[in-house]
């Protein structure tokens, strides 16, 4: 099923993307495309809420691989990420052949049971073993990857050229399929040369007003054109601002369908006032919006200072 | 790498030698995995051709600004440089317009610069030089005859009188781009040779060093920098060397495993939450770097709940104020400059008064957890540098940095004073691009300073 849904050109790619829901502009089709054709990771940076996870989901519902997450954070080790020993059912199973045996030998297992507790019987698999191991094709989101710290990144090395898992008990475990790995940053911290050489590049940005209408449209058809153009036009210039978190398309889409839930047939001051709260999440941000924003909604010549 | 053309492949190693030229890491991976992606992409399509090469060598947002401009260099030069070598020229350069209405043409343009229709915008740029040159206005200077076709065309970026559709300014720029193009074609031709290249303006790189150079450029390196000071220190806690051991939470811990304690839990280390004072010059000495400095400081005062700041000439002014109550960058340094009160008598800077008021004025709060930030080029005019009471004032603080806005090796030459100054500092650092300014947050949000950051 995966090999017929091989695309053979970043059209073709696109296309898929998009009957998932997923708008994808050019690079972002191409990259994707390159991806699942030559198999390397790919790297998606950009501001917050710009689609970067979205992609990856949509990369996996359209090419009808299983999605597996891994979702970094500060801290985030090896025994999280890849794989661990289950330290109690080895416990237990050295306590229960310690018991059987003769109760004078002592707590002293047996050889056969050394080797035994460290077989995949008592291996948890972590989200990056799971990937590797899956018989059935998968996409891999690793996500937020620059809260980890640098020394994750070089053991994620390993996983990304060679795929492979080198278990120093187990011996190295290879992929039988290759995963389609996504890794997103929103550029906190500079990853390393290394990380970066291994992968293609994407960065995403915020979409055009024509494009983010699409995606608007997509999400919540029933609202009235002219509104979501209205919409989308204040968004943008919300993004303009500096703010201390830009609204992201996520919240374009949820504040359009606040719209909808309200009934709103117009987005003028009073509109935007009572549901700012959608797209601006800081106090300060609030009154820099109402301010800058809010007076020039009711102008005659909103489109002209949106796209200017 | 043999299924690319012969012809190709030494031009993508070319085209990645200019890169690296421009500063772009590219290694050896990255051009094999640029091959293997041309493979991949029909090449009939440039803007398929461009994006796959982009994806596989520029790994980062700066990366792909250099990339850009260096690939429509490259691009542009080698076929001009073979067709040269050759001697295929197009066998008539528009020797006249045959009386082109410059209305209609300008209607035309119009339309296809709205539409977005390259090829067209590039036809109808060689219409306009065509006509352009009939009117006898050319300069011969590439950059100024773009400009005057585009006045007389009355192309304006922004709205355009009498109703027509709007344009915006990069669809502008790119019909820009074409005529600036043609022009340089037909420079070539005419002349019979390639105008030598020039590298990359440091512009993109280097902090501004005048403040006519665009203060945006500033600005989204100080929003990316106001990110990782946000985001700064975290990445450290987690698993660190000195930790210390809970011994509590150990013990818990171990009754899961029937007593052993097989795994050890840590104290959760608490990041540093520093008190900053900042004092930042604002003399004509560093007018160039305080517009930079200044735009740091906006960038503190976000990220830092306990933060003083004081611009000086030669006294001290608190400004903490108005930068809490403006958040715009452009208000606040308006203001600053408006009513910052900064006494300026001379115009010019005095270190030693500058260390008397700050003593009067923060020496009582100032303990072992606050940290001083002096931005400033340590030139004394000459004056009297009390270098002691500067001492003094460092003592109180737990860490004191100095930021010079000159390279180290302007420092201590004339009447810069850097040295007497630098023994009482913690730390000092030159600080004239976004990456010292980098290494230098690393340190006072209590980070490691990575040879790579």
């Amino acid at each position: 099923m995966a090999a017929s849904a091989q695309p053979d050109s970043a059209q073709q790619a696109r296309e898929a993307l998009e009957s998932v829901g997923y708008l994808a502009d050019e690079p972002a089709a191409l990259v994707a495309f390159l991806a699942q054709r030559l198999g390397k990771p790919v790297l998606v940076e950009g501001p917050a809420g710009v689609g970067k996870t979205e992609l990856a989901k949509a990369v996996s519902r359209a090419t009808g691989r299983k999605l597996i997450r891994l979702q970094c954070y500060e801290g985030l080790d090896e025994a999280k990420a890849l794989y661990e020993w289950n330290y109690r059912k080895q416990l237990l199973r050295i306590q229960a052949s310690a018991d059987g045996s003769d109760p004078g030998a002592g707590p002293v297992a047996s050889e056969g049971s050394w080797d035994e507790i460290f077989s995949e019987e008592f291996l948890l698999t972590r989200p990056l073993l799971e990937a590797i191991s899956s018989p059935d094709p998968v996409v891999l989101l690793i996500d937020e990857i620059d809260k980890t710290d640098q020394e994750f990144e070089a053991m994620l090395l390993e996983v990304l050229s060679d795929f492979q898992i080198s278990i120093p008990e187990l011996g190295v475990i290879e992929a039988r399929t290759r995963p389609v790995v996504v890794l997103t940053s929103n550029n906190t911290r500079e990853l390393t040369e290394a990380l970066k050489r291994r992968c293609l590049y994407l960065w995403l940005d915020y979409p055009s007003v024509e494009r983010e209408m699409e995606i608007v449209r997509l999400h919540a058809p029933e609202l009235d054109d002219q509104l979501a153009r209205r919409l989308v036009e204040i968004v943008h210039m919300v993004r303009q601002l500096d703010l201390k978190k830009p609204p992201s398309i996520a919240e374009s889409i949820d504040w359009a369908r606040a719209l909808l839930l309200l009934g709103a047939d117009q987005l003028d001051s009073s509109v935007l006032e009572r549901t700012m709260s959608i797209i601006v999440k800081h106090r300060t941000d609030i009154d820099l919006v109402a301010e800058r924003v809010g007076v020039r909604l009711d102008g005659p010549d909103l489109g002209a200072e949106a796209t200017g | 790498m043999s299924a690319v053309a012969g012809g190709l492949a030494p031009q993508l190693v070319a085209f990645c030698d200019q890169l690296r030229d421009e500063g772009v890491a590219v290694g050896t991976a990255e051009i094999l995995d640029a091959f293997e992606a041309l493979e991949a992409v029909p090449w009939t399509d440039q803007a398929d051709f461009r994006e796959a090469l982009a994806a596989t060598i520029a790994k980062s947002q700066e990366d792909r600004r250099i990339f850009e401009v260096v690939f429509e260099r490259f691009f542009f030069r080698v076929p001009e440089a073979q067709a040269l070598e050759r001697g295929i020229g197009e066998e008539h350069r528009f020797g006249g317009s045959g009386g082109l209405d410059v209305d209609e043409l300008r209607a035309a343009i119009m339309e296809a610069i709205a539409a977005g229709r390259d090829g067209e915008m590039r036809d109808l740029a060689r219409l306009a030089i065509a006509a352009f040159g009939d009117r006898g206005e050319g300069s011969g200077v590439v950059g100024v005859d773009v400009q005057r076709i585009r006045r007389t065309l009355g192309l304006q970026r922004g709205g355009q009188p009498d109703g027509e559709p709007e344009l915006d300014r990069d669809q502008v720029q790119r019909f820009e781009r074409h005529l600036r193009r043609e022009l340089e074609r037909g420079l070539i031709e005419r002349t019979g040779k390639l105008p030598p290249s020039r590298p990359l303006s440091e512009l993109d790189r280097a902090l501004p060093t005048n403040p006519s150079q665009d203060l945006a450029a500033v600005h989204r390196s100080v929003a990316q920098l106001k990110r990782r000071l946000a985001t700064l220190g975290h990445e450290q806690r987690g698993r660190r060397r000195r930790q210390a051991v809970d011994v509590r939470r150990t013990m818990r811990a171990s009754l899961e495993t029937g007593g052993v304690p097989l795994r050890l839990r840590h104290r959760p280390r608490r990041p540093r939450r520093p008190e900053i004072y900042v004092l930042c010059d604002v003399s004509t000495s560093v007018t160039s770097a305080s517009v930079f400095f200044l735009s740091v400081l906006h960038a503190l005062h976000d990220s830092f709940r306990k933060l003083r700041s004081f611009v000086f000439i030669e006294r001290i002014s608190e400004v903490t104020e108005i930068f809490e109550r403006e958040r715009d960058f452009r208000a606040t340094s308006d203001r600053i400059s408006r009513e910052g009160g900064v006494a300026d008598v001379s115009g010019y800077t005095d270190y030693g008064r500058v260390w008397l008021e700050l003593r009067e004025a923060i020496s009582d709060d100032l303990g072992p957890r606050s940290t001083l930030i002096v931005l400033g080029d340590a030139r004394t005019n000459g004056r009297e540098p009390h270098a002691e009471v500067f001492a003094r004032v460092t003592e109180r603080a737990g860490r004191s940095f100095w930021l010079n806005p000159e390279p180290r090796l302007y420092w201590n030459y004339g009447d810069s004073v850097m040295a007497a100054y630098e023994r009482h500092c913690t730390a000092a650092f030159e600080c004239w691009t976004t990456k010292h300014l980098e290494q230098f947050v690393n340190v006072v949000a209590g980070g490691v300073e990575r040879p790579d950051g």
